[in-house]
């Protein structure tokens, strides 16, 4: 069970990695859109201090989405994903392995890159460190969320728009917590009841949403 | 996990098993006993539900009615030791071009718990050792079918269930496929296999899919 649940998270590495895949993508979208926002607002560092935070924790959502798409569609055309539930992954583990696996190509690059765009929209230094908690902290629940998102649009046609619609409400209060989490540190108070609740969110994700997505693949097998 | 020696082998026993797809009652009644060693093939025109009976076996789409046991087993109570005795080779090859032939292959082999070790005979047995270290991508139809199949050598499962496994394949891929099926059989190994006469398997059951009892109108 340990290595088949290994064996997929490196594949899905593997396949991220090779094909140009969903990483490097998101990353990609995440600097595009941060790059936008000076050029949008004008070069003032007040203003761009003030709404740093929120555009940084905007593009990782809106990129971590953008990334789904593909989650289990592309198993679920060539037939990989019958496999996968007729393997010792079954339903539940399989969700979290390629969730891990695309967080790692898709999430952890950002939450890396994130620095950068905080300098570069000028965001104080005190709010780094909770910026990179915080982003490490709720980052997993996008593509956690995403998973339903993925599985539930399985078989609809230009379904990028229905996980949209189906996982960005649910991406709420990751963001105003995430946000929140910068903010506090921000105005001088401690950042840390904010980045709990952040975790305790991720940690709620970990269990629900794998569940809920493999019961609607499960479904869609059938 | 379950090993496949944990429970005798007692093969396939259905009854009055009844599938449905959508609002339709695709098949019913459908009453079969496979043992050990065994080879079952189903035959009938496209869309009578071949395929769909094969995916019941495999424990992938529920069944609507009736029972079904594979060595006492019942996919609904415990799938994952029903799943741990059966291999599935389905239309779709589950073949991930950017991947190496070899690639391909060991991912399944750790994926199903098998020995990596059987990976260079499973090659060999289908004509791939010579590509194992190209990318899917250049592989031809046929020869994609190939590597599906090589699962079928890796991984030791009692049970293969295969969906019109020849097609695509050339006589020597027929062959091939041939080889691996009486040699499973000859391991008392169970095969059930819907084909359209591509490949036949000798003294093989045949089952005509769909002339069981028809659904009332």
């Amino acid at each position: 069970m340990i290595r088949a649940l290994f064996a997929l998270f490196r594949r899905d590495i593997d396949l991220a990695l090779k094909a140009g895949g969903a990483g490097f993508m998101a990353l990609a979208f995440f600097a595009a859109t941060l790059t936008l926002v000076p050029l949008g607002i004008g070069p003032e560092p007040a203003l761009l201090a003030r709404i740093a935070a929120g555009m940084i924790w905007v593009a990782a959502a809106l990129a971590a989405l953008l990334s789904l798409e593909r989650l289990f569609q592309a198993d679920e055309e060539d037939g990989s994903l019958d496999l996968l539930f007729l393997s010792p992954l079954g339903g539940i583990p399989l969700v979290l392995a390629k969730c891990a696996a695309q967080w790692l190509t898709a999430g952890l690059p950002i939450v890396i890159a994130a620095p950068l765009f905080a300098l570069m929209l000028q965001l104080p230094s005190e709010g780094y460190v909770p910026l990179m908690l915080s982003l490490l902290a709720g980052t997993p629940a996008f593509f956690l969320i995403g998973a339903l998102g993925a599985a539930l649009a399985l078989g609809v046609r230009r379904g990028g728009l229905l996980i949209a619609l189906i996982v960005l409400p649910l991406y709420v209060p990751f963001l105003i917590f995430g946000v929140a989490t910068v903010e506090a540190a921000l105005t001088g108070v401690s950042f840390w009841p904010s980045f709990y609740f952040l975790l305790a969110g991720t940690l709620i994700a970990t269990v629900l949403f794998p569940l809920a997505a493999a019961a609607a693949l499960r479904l869609h097998l059938s | 996990m379950i090993e496949p020696q944990d429970r005798p082998a007692r093969g396939f026993d259905l009854a009055g098993l009844a599938i449905r797809r959508g609002e339709r009652l695709l098949l019913r009644g459908v009453v079969l006993t496979l043992e050990p060693g065994q080879a079952l093939t189903l035959i009938g025109p496209n869309g009578i539900g071949k395929t769909s009976l094969l995916r019941v076996l495999a424990g992938l789409l529920p069944r609507a009615a009736g029972s079904l046991r594979l060595d006492g087993l019942d996919p609904r109570e415990e799938p994952e030791a029903y799943a741990a005795r059966l291999l599935y080779v389905g239309h779709r090859d589950g073949v991930k071009p950017a991947l190496t032939v070899a690639e391909n292959l060991r991912f399944w082999i750790r994926l199903f718990g098998a020995e990596t070790k059987g990976e260079a005979r499973a090659l060999a047995a289908f004509g791939l050792a010579r590509q194992a270290d190209l990318p899917a991508a250049y592989l031809s139809a046929g020869q994609r079918r190939r590597l599906a199949l090589t699962r079928l050598a890796a991984i030791p499962r009692p049970v293969w269930l295969l969906d019109e496994p020849a097609a695509g394949l050339d006589a020597d891929g027929r062959g091939c496929l041939a080889d691996a099926i009486a040699a499973h059989r000859a391991q008392s190994g169970l095969v059930v296999m819907a084909s359209h006469g591509e490949l036949a398997i000798p003294d093989s059951r045949l089952y005509r899919v769909g002339e069981s009892p028809k659904a009332p109108a």
